[in-house]
């Protein structure tokens, strides 16, 4: 059986195929920066469990912290995947450019001598 | 994009390093990733349907709430996907736009109507467990954010196709018209299943196209042929093990290959079903436009309410 091609198709699309031509990855006029829709974004961290610092598991929008504490609850540990959450607004995050990544992190690549395995310790020395 | 970030970006994916949000990417590459990431989001929500609809008459309350879990999963899988979608710098908003206009498609698996409760144990042995083999390999995509999502996904719906397995269990050694519900829902989803991994991509097919140009881009990893292959081979002792046949005359045990040998497919239906002749296209997608329709006003008052309370906040520290 051949049938007629139908453009490209993936089955990529984890839940199976779906086509690859002819869609489009924006609407016609994507909103403004400033005029968004959607709520503002949180990002979530859970700590999973106690004497564990708090990771990034995720983000989710929310109308506002109390709602996103919430939903984070019922989105990142349905399986008791956390004791504690923190919900953080996205907007709040500085971050490091990864643009400048060498010479933000430059300072700590010839300073070897920070790291233990650095020195020279004569055979038989313990607890060094 | 500059020679400089290309060398970057190739570097990267020749060290099988992740691509992270703020790294500098190909075009391509970040549409590829926004058409994939979008239209497996779309899938997760409205695989909600199919099932959803058989929450009101699951045979047992024990089978009811497991049902709701699992619905409740799907949801979250969505969720997961549109966040990891919105790193490449789309809005949901628009994401959902572009498939309530149907411009962005969903896997054309859940045009599929699920007519008996034996439905349900089917598309959680094969719907999901073809997912899965699809979405194993996933979890180490090169975009990070994808990767980490399907991670999550993956350990989640392990239980959802042992509870389909399990459903069809107990159907298949009940009585003889349960066996019988059994074999006529595996009859019908076995053959779309297949076709969940899309048209054959190996051989002369695998040289052009989309296969080859998201397989250096390490979105993809595997042809679809070989996760098909591997799906059957993984799925046939299974269906032995239920007691029930798969329905393809020319499925046999290839001693030479390893593998089981199945019968052509015919993809006139999956084209069909994806140009929109498929048994339940536009309930779908009339369903999912008016839970978001629906759903507007507590959208509009949540916002009102936060926004009210901001306005508090600044009164009292004024």
């Amino acid at each position: 059986m051949s049938p007629e091609p139908m453009g490209d198709l993936t089955a990529a699309g984890g839940h199976g195929a779906v086509p690859t031509e002819g869609v489009p990855t924006s609407t016609p006029a994507p909103p403004a920066a400033g005029d968004r829709r959607e709520w503002p974004l949180f990002e979530v961290f859970v700590r999973s469990r106690r004497g564990l610092s708090h990771t990034h598991v995720g983000s989710l929008h929310a109308p506002d912290a109390a709602m996103a504490l919430r939903n984070a609850r019922d989105v990142y540990t349905r399986r008791q995947e956390g004791v504690s959450l923190w919900v953080v607004p996205a907007a709040a995050i500085t971050a490091s450019s990864p643009d400048e990544k060498d010479a933000f992190f430059d300072p700590a690549a010839d300073k070897i001598y920070r790291h233990p395995t650095f020195y020279d310790i004569p055979e038989g020395v313990e607890h060094l | 994009m500059s020679g400089n970030d290309l060398a970057t970006f190739q570097a990267l994916l020749d060290a099988d390093e992740r691509v992270e949000p703020r790294d500098a990417m190909p075009e391509g590459y970040r549409k590829t990733l926004v058409r994939q990431i979008a239209q497996h989001a779309h899938s997760e929500i409205i695989g909600m349907q199919p099932e959803g609809n058989w929450i009101t008459r699951a045979p047992s309350l024990r089978r009811k709430a497991i049902l709701m879990a699992k619905v409740q999963d799907e949801a979250g899988h969505g969720l997961y996907l549109y966040a990891a979608a919105e790193t490449l710098g789309v809005d949901r908003s628009e994401l959902l736009d572009l498939l309530h206009s149907g411009r962005q498609k969903y896997s054309s698996i859940f045009n599929y109507p699920s007519q008996t409760w034996a439905d349900i144990g089917a598309i959680g042995w094969l719907v999901d467990g073809a997912a899965i083999v699809n979405q194993v390999p996933l979890c180490r995509c090169s975009y990070g954010p994808y990767a980490r999502a399907m991670v999550r996904v993956c350990k989640e719906e392990s239980f959802h196709q042992r509870q389909g397995f399990e459903i069809l269990h107990t159907l298949s050694h009940g009585t003889p018209a349960q066996h019988e519900m059994a074999q006529d829902a595996v009859n019908r989803w076995w053959w779309p299943s297949l076709m969940m991994f899309g048209p054959s991509d190996s051989g002369e097919a695998a040289r052009g196209g989309h296969t080859a140009q998201s397989m250096a881009w390490g979105i993809k990893r595997f042809s679809n042929d070989e996760l098909r292959q591997r799906f059957v081979d993984m799925t046939v002792p299974q269906a032995e093990a239920l007691g029930l046949t798969l329905p393809d005359p020319d499925l046999r045990w290839n001693e030479e290959r390893g593998s089981y040998d199945f019968g052509e497919i015919d993809f006139t239906e999956l084209f069909e079903v994806i140009k929109g002749n498929g048994p339940c296209n536009k309930e779908r997608l009339a369903h999912r436009v008016k839970a978001h329709e629906d759903g507007a006003w507590v959208r509009e008052a949540a916002a009102a309410y936060a926004e009210k309370q901001a306005g508090r906040v600044e009164e009292g520290a004024a």
